[in-house]
């Protein structure tokens, strides 16, 4: 059983947390136009790496809050904990941001305002 | 001596050993009486009365003895206890003899002594490797007819207590420690002294009775000068007076996973003649150690021969410990076989406690230690270079076959020869306990040196010291896991030492095991006699060379294809034998070959100490409504609904609950009913933002509704589908009240959550489960305007004062309540909710004044009835996770104005318009007496050969008292489209299919007249 480092609450059992799949998938604005098969990119396309995985996780048997987590999934090691809304910035959590297939997505541009070419993803 | 009958018995020495002469006990064994001590377990007291023959082998039912004297034994698994505390494949070996044990061996029928089971031995045909899996490829019919019986004969160990009701109870308990030292013997002691030096919390495990471990079963070492028991036993007392360390004896550690959390099973009172009721009978630990120090030791290796799982074939090891630690002679006249020096100690204390040691077989040419020459010295015979070849007797082993080998292909080279025995002493080496170590993903490297793996990577905070960590001597084990106890008390945080290791004295020994994987046998190629390498899974060494042959190389799969280390052993004593035969027919070193995964848990343990209190009422949370007392008081019957317990029904005079259901659903209808709906979910929404969200959260618009209205919604998740629905209403600018189904309130809360933490942090939107806080009475029906006016309500509840779908503040019965005229019936209705704890109160003033106007409480059946009258979908129930708005035929409820909300742009995909889905219709029988089975498959054709083209299922179906025709609905491949069809439903055994007509969802007053009474 994983040990899970709440930051509002400190180092928990896994059993109080539910974990809330991979993190930082951005949702497509409205305004933005693509097609189903883009759509499906955020809908239902899922990372699943072996290494380091950037994912959220809820303390729902604690202070029912999110969090973003880079775990190991070979070692199950806890590499960074970083609050919902922010980036990693640990070397390795950040390459695996970076490296990603759904950075270079329809689905993640689409998340972005239609007229500006900055601007953060809104799930993250 | 204190004797009392029955006699002690006559393999018990005069003196000597850890057991309590003080106090005899007698015990039963296959309904035979017999005596024993106190501190003798099952299989010594068992020993002591020259009982060898304990159990039938799992699959020959061959006849098996006691092994080992430890939780490492294969063989002697019995049942103990009686009636409800009857357990099944508890090892002798390690069962604490109390006075008035019960136990009976396993696996035999009609008894013991001759058991017809034991055919299965001339039937070896049937059970080569891989049985199960040739088996299965028969005709079906071989199976079931032939196979089956046989199997079903064979298999299984022991038999579960015939009383399901487990009369002991259970515990549960969490521990965090700082170290967790696993093993008590020597090198756990040790480690145990430096860690605990420091300060840090220690807690010191294991599975036996008392702490010492292996060195209890010693003679011939000594500590600081003195006889090694006196140094266990002031290092015992030491720890003991040590405020910071736990000790726990009878406790198994069995599983070790991610983040050192370790489970524990103790074994509180199983040793126990009677068992306090103040006492569980066992406690499950659930540790998390900032650092774990293993110290587990090393389990004795099996030597692979004909016959070697014969009754009176033991380890070495075991039988000194029999006569150290028990005064049990486990023979009379003994054949010591091995490869190492070890076995030589077993020889010489069985000479000095007067068994004739036949001979001694050593498979190496020329052993030359110090031992084997006192062993000579005292004129023991030692066939160097020879190997057992055979072991003969039926129940108990009497003839050995001995031979000369090549002891390098073990070739037998020499004319085979006779030796009588009834014990034979066997040692084929040591194998490190990594089995935790590996469990927790450590890493393991093959020590070619001492014949063996070794912890070498650790990928747990952990240390593994003393034998387990492949160090042998006592003075190298002792110093390591002084050290090793030090490391882990400064990786939890402390400043340690390692203790100073004492000085030993233990006789100079060669442990390093001869190699010969290959077993020496003069018998034609195929004809070689069953000879053991797991001997719970009653797995030969010829079924590993057959798996072999038949292609299966990879050791993963070798196991399963002979199940060789599987099952409650876990190949505690079979692993390395197995590998080395393996690697012999592959032709490559067992490095190569690989190990397999150590799984969980180590040793078996008991479902109760699993589940400790979580059994019966405290499974699972019931949650009652604060009308509750009142429903049971009026002879309500009961669902559970998620965790609420909810009214069924409401039965008068015997009533069928077809009869009670009718007469509630057609009292509501005529006059009124009274419904209990505290457990809807409630929400209550504050912030700013609170419409902006409820405008994405459902489908419809919310922003724009007026302050004291209410509006039904239907939630979808992001993929389109229908997640929940409920009404919402606007209670003030900001504030708004969710109501949600009862199953799905804990879900949409965290779901909402989940979108104002992770997608829109920005909203100003704040959420409270409010559902425990309010009583909920729906009032419903004709009269249901008179009744509240009868009970004196503050405000006027007419229609235009009080139209549908708004809510009001009022005084009801001189109550503060809410009141929210919506309706899940289609007759007038109010839903009115009061502070929680007046729930019951405002209850029973409406039962007294609705009394006249036949007011009567209904149940959740008669609310399903209603609600499906009037064409209402449950969600759950009409959805499934598969069915979108349109499906249901609810699109009116998708706003076409909102620029997004949760599922619209899913909803806009291609896929979720298509014609075929499948659609909500009503279903009516031709027979109105029919009620389809929910679930049942509608076809166009009944008489269609299989498999049938199915159109789709129902969903709803009840009989409704009030149209007199049964009402269905159903969720069809084009449905919408299909209305007037007729449809089939086939039904099972040999009933005729239901003939229906697809219809309109709503049944009971299309046009909506009745929900202004
Ligand atoms: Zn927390």
């Amino acid at each position: 059983m994983l040990l899970i480092d709440c930051p509002h609450c400190g180092a928990r059992d896994e059993t109080e947390f539910a974990c809330g799949g991979e993190a930082h998938i951005a949702r497509p604005l409205a305004e933005n136009t693509i097609s189903d098969a883009e759509f499906a990119e955020y809908l239902f396309w899922r990372d699943n790496p072996k290494g380091v995985f950037l994912e959220r996780w809820c303390h729902t048997a604690g202070c029912r809050r999110w969090f973003n987590a880079a775990r190991d999934t070979v070692t199950h090691e806890f590499i960074e904990i970083y609050a919902m809304g922010s980036l990693p910035k640990s070397k390795a959590a950040k390459d695996a941001y970076a490296s990603a297939w759904r950075r270079q997505t329809a689905s993640e541009k689409a998340a972005k305002p239609a007229q500006k070419t900055s601007g953060k993803g809104a799930k993250s | 001596m204190n004797i009392k009958s029955p006699k002690q018995g006559q393999m018990r020495l005069s003196d000597g050993g850890r057991i309590n002469r003080k106090n005899p006990v007698s015990f039963r064994f296959d309904g035979k009486t017999f005596a024993g001590f106190e501190g003798d377990t099952l299989a010594s007291a068992l020993l002591a009365n020259g009982v060898h023959l304990v159990g039938r082998s799992f699959k020959y039912h061959r006849p098996r003895g006691i092994l080992t004297a430890g939780y490492d034994e294969p063989n002697a698994l019995v049942e103990i206890g009686q009636g409800n505390q009857q357990a099944p494949n508890i090892r002798a070996t390690e069962a604490m003899l109390y006075d008035g044990l019960t136990a009976k061996s396993q696996n035999r029928w009609p008894t013991l002594g001759f058991d017809i089971g034991a055919v299965n031995s001339l039937l070896g045909r049937f059970f080569p490797a891989g049985f199960y899996y040739k088996t299965f490829m028969f005709p079906a019919v071989f199976w079931k007819n032939i196979y089956e019986p046989i199997i079903r004969k064979a298999a299984g160990l022991g038999r579960a207590a015939k009383d399901h009701h487990d009369a002991d109870r259970y515990e549960k308990t969490h521990r965090h420690t700082d170290v967790l030292i696993v093993g008590g013997g020597v090198s756990g002691l040790m480690a145990a002294l430096s860690a605990a030096g420091s300060g840090a919390r220690v807690m010191l495990v294991d599975d036996a009775n008392e702490l010492g471990g292996w060195m209890l079963s010693e003679n011939n070492t000594t500590i600081d000068g003195k006889p090694a028991l006196n140094w266990i036993k002031q290092t015992v007392k030491a720890l003991e007076a040590m405020s910071n360390v736990t000790i726990l004896t009878r406790t198994q550690c069995f599983g070790y996973m991610d983040h050192n959390f370790l489970t524990l099973a103790e074994k509180v009172t199983d040793h126990l003649p009677q068992r306090p009721d103040h006492l569980p009978r066992q406690r499950m630990w659930k540790i998390r150690a900032k650092h774990v120090v293993l110290a587990q030791g090393n389990h004795e290796r099996p030597l692979i021969f004909g016959g070697n799982d014969k009754p009176g074939v033991m380890m070495a090891g075991a039988v000194r410990s029999y006569i150290n630690c028990y005064a049990v002679l486990p023979g009379r006249r003994a054949v010591i076989y091995t490869n190492n020096d070890d076995a030589y100690k077993t020889a010489l204390l069985l000479d000095d406690v007067g068994v004739k040691v036949a001979a001694i077989v050593d498979q190496r040419p020329t052993p030359s230690s110090v031992l084997v020459s006192q062993a000579m010295a005292r004129g023991m015979v030692v066939h160097t270079g020879h190997a057992v070849l055979d072991a003969n007797g039926t129940r108990h082993v009497g003839t050995l076959k001995i031979a000369a080998i090549n002891p390098k292909t073990g070739d037998v080279t020499g004319q085979p020869f006779y030796i009588d025995a009834d014990l034979v002493a066997m040692s084929g080496g040591f194998t490190p306990v990594v089995n935790l170590h590996s469990q927790a993903r450590g890493k393991i490297t093959w020590d070619d040196e001492q014949v063996c793996f070794r912890p070498s990577d650790y990928h747990e905070a952990a240390i593994c010291v003393g034998a387990c960590n492949g160090v042998f001597d006592l003075k190298g084990a002792m110093t390591d896991a002084a050290v090793g106890g030090a490391m882990a008390a400064m990786a939890a945080g402390f400043t340690a030492e390692a203790v100073m290791t004492p000085a030993v004295d233990e006789p100079s020994m060669v442990m390093r095991p001869h190699v010969l994987w290959k077993m020496p046998s003069d018998a034609v190629k195929g004809q070689e006699p069953k000879a053991f390498v797991d001997f719970q899974n009653d797995v030969t060494a010829s079924d590993i060379k057959l798996a072999v042959r038949e292609g299966y190389h990879s050791v993963e799969h070798v196991k399963r294809y002979t199940t060789n280390g599987m099952a409650t052993d876990q190949g505690k004593l079979s692993n390395i034998n197995a590998l080395g035969i393996l690697s012999d027919q592959l032709g490559k070193p067992i490095p190569e070959v690989g190990t397999t995964t150590f799984r969980y848990p180590y040793t078996p343990t008991t479902f109760g100490a699993i589940a400790g209190r979580d059994i019966k009422e405290l499974f699972d949370t019931e949650r009652l409504t604060r009308m509750d007392a009142w429903h049971r008081q009026h002879g309500a019957e009961f669902e559970h609904v998620g965790q609420w317990m909810r009214a069924w029904y409401y039965p008068i005079d015997g009533e069928t609950m077809e009869e009670a259901v009718n007469r509630e659903v057609k009292k509501t209808r005529t006059h009124a009913g009274i419904l209990d709906a505290s457990t809807l979910g409630k929400i209550d929404f504050r912030g700013k933002d609170a419409g902006e969200f409820l405008d994405r959260l459902y489908t419809n618009m919310f922003s724009t509704l007026k302050i004291g209205r209410c509006r039904y919604g239907l939630m979808l998740k992001d993929d389109g589908m229908v997640m929940d629905d409920g009404v919402t209403t606007r209670l003030g600018e900001n504030h708004y009240h969710m109501t949600t189904t009862t199953g799905g309130a804990a879900n949409v809360l965290s779901w909402m959550e989940e979108w104002l933490q992770t997608e829109w942090p920005e909203l100003d939107v704040y959420l409270t489960s409010v559902t425990e806080e309010w009583s909920v009475t729906t009032v419903s029906g004709p009269n249901a305007r008179k009744i509240l006016e009868a009970l004196g309500c503050s405000v006027s509840l007419t229609d235009d004062a009080f139209p549908f779908m708004s809510y009001q503040d009022a005084n009801l019965a001189g109550l503060p309540v809410r009141i929210f005229r919506i309706s899940f019936t289609g007759e007038l209705s109010f839903e009115i909710n009061i502070k929680a704890r007046h729930g019951l109160a405002l209850w029973q003033h409406l039962m007294k004044a609705g009394e006249p106007f036949g007011l009567t409480p209904y149940g959740t059946e008669a609310m399903h009835v209603l609600r499906a009258e009037k064409g209402f979908i449950i969600v759950g129930q009409e959805t499934d996770g598969s069915v979108n708005p349109h499906d249901l035929g609810m699109s009116w409820i998708v706003s076409k104005k909102k620029s997004d909300f949760i599922g619209k742009r899913a909803l806009e995909r291609k896929s979720m318009a298509l014609n075929n889905r499948k659609q909500l219709v009503g279903i009516k029988t031709e027979d109105p007496k029919a009620i389809i089975p929910e679930g049942a498959h509608a076809v166009l054709d009944p008489h269609q050969s299989y498999p049938m083209e199915m159109l789709g299922q129902v969903t709803s179906s009840y009989y409704s008292p009030v149209l007199g025709h049964s009402v269905a609905m159903a969720l069809l491949k084009g449905g919408h489209a299909m209305k007037g069809q007729t449809v089939w439903f086939p039904m099972i055994n040999g009933k005729k299919p239901i003939k229906a007509v697809i219809t309109d969802t709503v049944f009971y007053d299309p046009k909506g007249d009745r929900i202004n009474g």
